[in-house]
């Protein structure tokens, strides 16, 4: 008991014991206190107006934030309909198909993709799409943002395949069906909540980008029917509202930024809920 | 009218001939031991590795040919030579015929290949399914139109699994036991009618009273199915099979008849083996 090197050990235990603890608790803290902070101070500007109407002119106060909320969703459902089926493909020849070096390059492309700076991603998107047309819209900020879901998508998309085991993939072509077959009727329904998990994290990832929106979407303090005109987004009207010098504009960002955080939240807990229900793969 | 019509009588007389597996099968039941599957100087490499030398065997209609030989020998990599599972895995090769019905099966469609030679695996392997779609997905994937309603339930009770799942068959096939899986496994593989069905170490995963079952299963198929099963049991070897083949560092080393195999031995190494001194 007395022994000094059996007491230091103790004491060294207890220390790296306390300060994995203080790192672990410090990890959750911060996003509690994000949250707090956001409740605290969004709560008291949040309210049935800023769902349902525009933004006030400068100098009124009131009104809301309906237009960037529409225009959010607009920009998520562009980015959906171009990134994920891209990313599903590229991921499914990626764990079924790929060969090695190609899908060596593939792999590391995707994951150069995936670190390649959001503003980056931006400006290839305005050079691509809002220069040719000289104006900003929709379709530019979904372009942006659905570059940014293929390689997050693509990624989780094969792990989730890869966890499929292959006696199912035997199974399936012992009995004659053709590997695409196989693909589709058994490997893709064995791993549907996974890849469908990965996917609503990709979009819950780029719902907060804002780099890429500034001058792709850029924003509007109006609705804009379509996707061919300037867009309003919820992380790009934080961004003007906070900066701007009213206190009124102070206080609706931080709304926004609820509604924002809220948003992203429910998608991580829809995915969890996926998982939990049908097993990232199904299998024996 | 009448043009289009003889017009497709003609079409469907010029058809008729391209449909060999009645042929086939009403020839085979002519001779005297009529022979499913004839392998002759059968190759098989995994890369520069070779894995199987100069196999000759011959599989006869309606019977149990069984595989034994100690691990890694190369009959599992046998079996799925005959409905060439293994193009499945990269860079292998295989050398020499085999000839289901007297057509060389590198020549055939592999889809119709495989449908009509089923294979049962190690581990139960069902799909995340139901029950009733795990035993319809044969039919399914190659387009069968009647109804699946009567097919799956002759499939499950040709899988002596009807009795124990009928009343569950839109539940998940996880919710079965072990030796139910591998016995709805069968009925999938039964479901599209097979001239053969491979079983690679069917009951190694199973209890002794579930592998009683599905060797009284194996039985009655007899009528309708020839069948390759490997074993690592020679127990189970000599209770289920007509026929067993041994099989050493990838060469057959002797076949003959169950009964002569396992009492008179004509190779000393098929007697060691049989008698537990190695494998």
């Amino acid at each position: 008991m007395s022994d000094p090197r059996i007491m230091w050990r103790r004491a060294l235990n207890y220390v790296m014991l306390t300060l994995t603890g203080i790192a672990a608790l410090g990890v959750v803290s911060v996003l509690f206190f994000i949250l707090g902070y956001l409740i605290w101070n969004g709560g008291k500007s949040l309210n049935w107006n800023f769902f349902t109407q525009l933004p006030k002119p400068v100098g009124e106060t009131g009104g809301g934030m309906a237009n960037a909320i529409v225009g959010s969703l607009k920009l998520l459902m562009l980015a959906a309909l171009m990134g994920l089926p891209v990313g599903l493909l590229a991921g499914v020849y990626l764990a079924e198909f790929g060969g090695k070096t190609f899908s060596f390059v593939v792999r590391y492309t995707t994951d150069l993709l995936n670190g390649v700076p959001s503003i980056v991603i931006g400006i290839f998107a305005y050079s691509l799409v809002v220069l040719p047309v000289k104006h900003f819209s929709a379709l530019a900020g979904g372009v942006a943002l659905g570059m940014m879901v293929i390689p997050i998508t693509v990624r989780s998309t094969e792990e989730f395949l890869k966890a499929v085991p292959g006696s199912l993939r035997e199974g399936a072509m012992a009995l004659g069906a053709s590997k695409w077959k196989t693909i589709v009727t058994v490997v893709l329904p064995a791993a549907k909540a996974g890849i469908l998990t990965g996917m609503l994290l990709a979009l819950a990832r780029v719902a907060g980008e804002t780099a890429p929106l500034l001058f792709t979407a850029f924003g509007n303090r109006f609705g804009s029917p379509g996707f061919g005109q300037p867009t309003a987004s919820l992380p790009v009207m934080i961004y003007t509202y906070a900066i701007a010098p009213y206190d009124d504009w102070h206080r609706q960002a931080w709304a926004a930024g609820l509604v924002l955080l809220g948003l992203v939240l429910v998608a991580n807990l829809g995915a969890r809920l996926l998982l939990n229900r049908g097993g990232a793969v199904r299998s024996v | 009218m009448w043009s289009v019509s003889e017009g497709s009588h003609a079409t469907a007389a010029k058809l008729a001939p391209k449909v060999p597996m009645n042929e086939t099968r009403s020839m085979a039941s002519e001779k005297e031991t009529p022979v499913r599957f004839q392998i002759s100087d059968l190759n098989f490499f995994y890369g520069p590795k070779q894995a199987i030398f100069g196999l000759n065997l011959s599989i006869p209609v309606n019977r149990v040919t069984a595989l034994i030989g100690p691990s890694g020998c190369g009959k599992s990599t046998f079996l799925r030579t005959l409905n060439r599972m293994n193009e499945i895995i990269r860079n292998t090769r295989v050398e020499g015929n085999i000839s289901l019905d007297g057509q060389e099966i590198h020549g055939m469609d592999v889809v119709n290949l495989r449908r009509r030679v089923g294979m049962v695996f190690q581990r139960p392997n069902p799909f995340p399914k139901s029950i009733y779609e795990n035993v319809a997905y044969g039919l399914r994937i190659n387009g069968y139109k009647g109804r699946l309603d009567d097919l799956v339930e002759s499939s499950l009770h040709r899988a002596a699994l009807w009795e124990e799942v009928k009343d569950y068959l839109h539940k998940s096939a996880f919710a079965l036991s072990g030796g139910q899986q591998q016995r709805l496994c069968i009925a999938r593989a039964l479901a599209v009618n097979p001239e053969v069905l491979l079983l690679d170490e069917p009951c190694s995963a199973l209890d002794p009273v579930t592998t009683a079952k599905i060797e009284e299963l194996m039985f009655h198929l007899k009528d309708s199915c020839t069948m390759a099963i490997v074993t690592h049991n020679m127990q189970q070897a000599a209770r289920a099979s007509d026929f067993t083949a041994f099989m050493l560092d990838g060469k057959l080393i002797e076949h003959s008849e169950t009964s002569k195999l396992f009492t008179t031995p004509k190779d000393p190494r098929t007697e060691a083996y049989i008698t537990g001194r190695f494998g």
